[in-house]
């Protein structure tokens, strides 16, 4: 019999969960969970016995909060205090969780979070409740970060997976911080980077970073898909160059790795930030297998006319099987999953909301 | 004082399934004061009602015996003795 592969995905208005038992041929959904809220992240953590699902969610109304789920999405819980809320000394609120990264294997109750506005937290109880890392509130370079159309918000959270001092974040209109020393401080990782949008292109910090992905065999390579740009680093980040080339576009959101194969990244270009939609309105997601050098188009399964709508930047994901699956969903509400490595996909969901956050696992 | 809070069908889930809650706040009794007493009470319906600075959630609208509390002054609105107060989602979203 095969594993169960489950895949959560979050939308605009709520958390749907798909799950397959025949090597992801086919899907059985349930859901909405948390019906009317916004799932902006949603993290499954498969360090504990029991597979613990992690959902960063966001009521109109009502507000931000996150829920976890110990039975695979049937019940949901929350404590009593707020998992997440910001100090009286800050003066701000909380307004969403944007990141919910399950920590390195040696710290198995540790998850992070990074929220809107732009600040990390961290759990030591599962991602039950979570403490303000107040020393990157802190950093000098604070009072300069931007706001995306998005908002401001600490939307990439990448702990190293064997070394429990380092962590690497990344927002939009603010760009990559990472700290070495166990949250004491922080420092700015953007060389290389391009912000086109500002006088000087390359300043030590202000890029607008959409997302990075990196593969835990390998942690100093990182992969970045930036507002307008494609990046790797090979040295933790200390340093970024182009791999672009090849690409129909440098823009887009999205970033992942392949779960089995370090060299191996996938990402969802769109034309450009004034025209944000797949290039010839072709569903396509670009892959590749030498560490950004080539790249190939995927094409077979997916929509090749008329697709004109967009993969956010959470909404692209691998699970954590070998050789692994590939997932993501559009604005437009479809899910797609491939089991081959991208070659070739399959419809998972057609017509839900706006899918906001994609993670897979096999549990 | 006791005063009654009336729960929106959506919010019930935090309440245990409760459509009203019959409250004490010690005098003199405000909104403010009330929900300070809810944040003890019923934490999860508390903060869904205001932010971690105490500030009511902008899509969510009390009324204090048929006024809307942002024009009786908001926290500060006094209560009654036997004060109703109502929770309503606003219209908003799509």
């Amino acid at each position: 019999m095969s594993d169960t592969v489950l895949l959560a995905i979050g939308t605009r208005k709520g958390l749907w969960i798909a799950t397959s038992t025949d090597d992801r041929a086919t899907w059985k959904l349930s859901g909405p969970h948390h019906a009317m809220t916004g799932v902006y992240s949603v993290a499954i953590d498969t360090r504990r016995e029991t597979p613990r699902l992690l959902a960063g969610v966001s009521s109109e109304h009502f507000g931000p909060t996150v829920a976890v789920s110990d039975d695979l999405g049937a019940t949901w819980r929350e404590p009593e205090r707020p998992p997440i809320a910001f100090p009286e000394s800050t003066g701000v609120s909380l307004e969403r969780v944007w990141q919910l990264a399950p920590g390195p294997a040696a710290e198995p109750d540790v998850v992070y979070a990074g929220t809107q506005p732009s600040a990390l937290f961290r759990s030591a109880d599962g991602g039950l409740t979570y403490e303000f890392v107040q020393s990157l509130w802190d950093h000098p370079h604070r009072e300069e970060w931007g706001a995306g159309y998005g908002g401001q918000a600490i939307h990439t959270v990448l702990p190293h997976p064997a070394d429990p001092a380092s962590v690497l974040v990344a927002m939009s209109s603010g760009g990559v911080y990472r700290t070495d020393d166990a949250l004491a401080s922080w420092r700015p990782a953007n060389s290389g980077l391009r912000a086109y949008f500002l006088p000087d292109q390359y300043p030590e910090f202000g890029q607008c970073v959409h997302k990075i992905a990196r593969h835990p065999a390998h942690p100093d390579r990182y992969f970045l898909q930036n507002h307008h740009g494609v990046y790797r680093s090979d040295d933790g980040a200390e340093s970024w160059t182009s791999i672009a080339d090849g690409l129909p576009s440098d823009f887009g959101f999205a970033m992942a790795v392949h779960p089995a194969r370090p060299e191996v990244i996938y990402t969802f270009p769109l034309v450009a930030d004034v025209d944000r939609f797949p290039p010839e309105g072709r569903c396509r997601v670009y892959r590749s297998e030498d560490a950004g050098s080539t790249w190939t188009a995927l094409t077979e399964g997916l929509p090749q006319e008329d697709f004109w709508t967009t993969v956010m930047r959470d909404a692209l994901c691998v699970d954590d099987s070998d050789p692994g699956g590939v997932y993501f969903g559009s604005r437009s509400g479809a899910v797609y999953a491939s089991r081959d490595q991208g070659d070739s996909w399959r419809c998972v969901a057609a017509n839900l909301p706006d899918v906001l956050s994609v993670r897979a696992a096999v549990v | 004082m006791r005063v009654r809070v009336l729960v929106p069908g959506v919010l019930r889930g935090v309440t245990d399934g409760a459509a009203h809650l019959d409250v004490d706040v010690a005098e003199p009794a405000t909104l403010g004061a009330l929900f300070d007493v809810l944040a003890v009470r019923y934490p999860l319906l508390e903060r869904r009602l205001r932010t971690e600075r105490a500030e009511l959630r902008r899509y969510v609208n009390v009324y204090v015996d048929g006024e809307e509390c942002r024009r009786i002054g908001g926290a500060g609105a006094r209560l009654a003795e036997d004060a109703e107060v109502l929770i309503l989602p606003s219209i908003a979203g799509g």
